[in-house]
């Protein structure tokens, strides 16, 4: 199996940004998704350097993918989109259908995890319009890919999201520009004062959701370590950390180190436990859930408490 | 597959050429009376579902088994209406039959349309219903002309209903770039999430509209009375706190009360408040919308009545003289009546929302 690492989803400084990759080309991964797909007022860094980090990296031996907007909304928004998916150098993760029109019969392209492909007849489909590999929706859980996998198309690969803050939902509001009580048109760039995010607590003081300027995540840290024997005999062909702002490589060399039989799971994970910004959880993969954690894989009838 | 192509990037002005052209009025119905009410009152189309989670409304008492469709359809091709049947949620792995059969069904008892989201579906649709028509369901998340016109040249969709994020100038720019009728939602609850892209509900309980057609479901609520107040509960996670004599709302998870920062208790998300665009009619009507959708299919025969009431007065008296239409007072005070938390935005559409 091999080691992606997602698009970065938070709004760093330019500067922050291009030392973060600079580090990711020594870094112990094999595919590397870059690109803004939150929001497109963010402007920290434009097409022309996610191609700059994009072309460094390649050079560096990685695997690169330029990854598309998921919620694509004014003709300006558009426009991008045409410039990543006519650009000839790199593969496209498309993020939504609009994006797949554009690379549909032209170019191999990666079907993202927010294209809701929840079913064979609809990767057949993707499949056929040169898809090369899927990203299952993080509300998947393995039985279902298990059923998927058993009759996937030829030459196409799976990868699942095996760490990070889950990005569960998208709106056209803003919430952190909410939080600090501006309008979005003038948001002030809010989210780079959150480098992990924003978090929402419940009125008992359990962390809950983080706000992501217009993506909402997961305040509990999805962590597939002890899942990956499981996904390599299912089929999965890669696995996706998402970047975070601190101790990211730390992450990806204790998944490489699982995945090349180097440590076992438990140790893995014992030795990345201080680094996870949140509780962790894995109910989804277990069709549960997404915020239950899991311990030991349990019968289907099993159900752990929620947060309570 | 490709059933059509369109020039790439081509202005497409199928709709603008006739500004005037008759707008449809499309109601909710998550009961047989609920539909006679609808049509009684004038809804050009009625939606619906059947009893299972291929829609995103399959709420224990709701919707339609045969019978009642076909006394329904009955009802409203007798009057010259058309029912439109949601098969709008994303078949599962282990049952992708049951949304085949769903489709097998609702063409058999002859609906007007199907409305769905997953492309395997439309697939599925085109090959072995050739003549039956199709609508591209707001859980499909076609936000852009790019995505429409993708569902247009594969599956031939007839029309699309947008999601509720977009502006008015976005969605203007929109109608100019594609071939395919466009429907917009007038009036009902707010998604504040892109429909088809919202798994909060999944996070907290394992269900979601996308997978079983629910959000915040109801076997997952717990209501308790406690000395800080009146809690509702999802799945154990505390959604919100009411105080003595508060008004108590449906714990719909990202419309609670939730503290960030340093700011308390207050709607991080959004707060209980329906969409209404009534104002906006004479606006939709000139850039060419199709159709306004009306939600609320668990919603009580009554409210489709007085919903389906108020919109059908506002949209022929905007059609008529649509220079002189303005939203009549006692139209918006109905309305706010039976609103989700009785206030009303226009949501997405007015920039200041997002």
């Amino acid at each position: 199996m091999k080691l992606a690492l997602g698009p970065l989803l938070y709004y760093w400084p330019r500067e922050t940004t291009l030392a973060f990759y600079a580090m990711v080309e020594g870094a112990s991964v094999d595919i590397v998704y870059l690109g803004e797909t939150v929001c497109s007022r963010r402007h920290e860094l434009r097409l022309s350097d996610w191609l700059d980090i994009a072309k460094r990296l390649r050079a560096a031996g990685k695997e690169v993918v330029l990854s598309t907007q998921v919620l694509i909304e004014s003709g300006a928004d558009v426009t991008v989109l045409h410039k990543i998916t006519r650009n000839t150098d790199f593969k496209v993760e498309a993020n939504d259908m609009g994006a797949v029109h554009c690379l549909a019969s032209k170019q191999a392209f990666v079907a993202g995890p927010h294209l809701n492909v929840y079913n064979l007849p609809t990767l057949q489909w993707l499949a056929s319009l040169g898809a090369e590999r899927w990203v299952m929706p993080l509300e998947m859980g393995r039985d279902d890919l298990a059923l998927i996998l058993r009759e996937r198309p030829a030459n196409l690969q799976t990868e699942v999201f095996a760490f990070g803050r889950m990005p569960l939902a998208f709106s056209a509001r803003c919430f952190t520009a909410r939080h600090r009580n501006v309008p979005k048109d003038d948001c002030q760039f809010s989210c780079i004062h959150y480098p992990d995010g924003l978090l929402m607590r419940t009125r008992e003081d359990e962390s809950f959701l983080v706000l992501n300027g217009t993506q909402t995540q997961s305040a509990r840290v999805q962590l597939l370590l002890a899942e990956l024997d499981a996904m390599r005999a299912l089929g999965v062909d890669v696995v996706r950390i998402s970047p975070q702002a601190s101790n990211t490589l730390e992450i990806l060399q204790a998944f490489d180190a699982v995945l090349k039989g180097r440590q076992s799971a438990a140790q893995a994970q014992q030795a990345i436990e201080a680094y996870l910004p949140g509780e962790a959880c894995n109910g989804y993969w277990y069709g549960k859930p997404g915020l239950d954690q899991i311990s030991t894989p349990a019968p289907a009838t099993d159900r752990q408490p929620a947060l309570a | 597959m490709v059933l059509r192509v369109l020039a790439p990037d081509s202005p497409v002005s199928a709709q603008v050429e006739n500004p005037l052209r008759k707008m449809e009025l499309v109601c909710p119905a998550g009961s047989l009376p609920a539909l006679k009410a609808a049509v009684d009152e004038g809804a050009d189309c009625v939606y619906l579902g059947f009893r299972d989670a291929t829609n995103a409304r399959n709420f224990a008492g709701l919707n339609f088994d045969e019978a009642a469709i076909t006394t329904g359809i009955a009802y409203a091709h007798a009057k010259g209406r058309k029912v439109l049947v949601a098969l709008n949620t994303y078949p599962q792995a282990a049952n992708v039959k049951t949304w085949h059969s769903a489709i097998d069904r609702a063409a058999a008892a002859g609906v007007d349309a199907v409305i769905l989201a997953d492309p395997g579906l439309m697939g599925y649709a085109v090959k072995h219903h050739p003549e039956l028509r199709l609508h591209l369901s707001v859980q499909g998340s076609a936000t852009n002309y790019e995505a429409i016109n993708f569902y247009y040249e594969h599956f031939g969709i007839a029309r699309a209903v947008l999601p509720r994020v977009l502006s008015m100038v976005q969605v203007e720019q929109l109608l100019e770039k594609t071939p395919v009728e466009i429907e917009v939602f007038g009036f009902g609850s707010l998604c504040v999430m892109v429909e088809g892209r919202c798994a909060l509900s999944s996070y907290v309980t394992g269900e979601a509209p996308n997978t079983h057609g629910v959000c915040s479901p109801p076997k997952a609520v717990r209501w308790q009375e406690t000395p800080q107040g009146r809690e509702s509960r999802l799945n154990g996670v505390l959604i919100d706190r009411y105080a003595p004599g508060e008004n108590a709302g449906y714990p719909t998870l990202c419309k609670g009360r939730f503290d960030v920062g340093d700011d308390k208790n207050y709607y991080a998300v959004e707060e209980p408040t329906s969409l209404n665009t009534l104002e906006l009619l004479p606006q939709l009507l000139a850039m060419g919308v199709a159709a306004i959708k009306i939600e609320g299919r668990q919603r009580s025969p009554a409210y489709v009545a007085q919903v389906t009431k108020v919109w059908r007065e506002a949209i022929d008296t905007c059609v008529a003289n649509p220079h002189r239409y303005s939203a009549k007072p006692i139209w918006m005070t109905s309305l706010d009546k039976v609103a989700e938390g009785q206030q009303h935005t226009l949501g997405a559409y007015h920039r200041p929302w997002k």
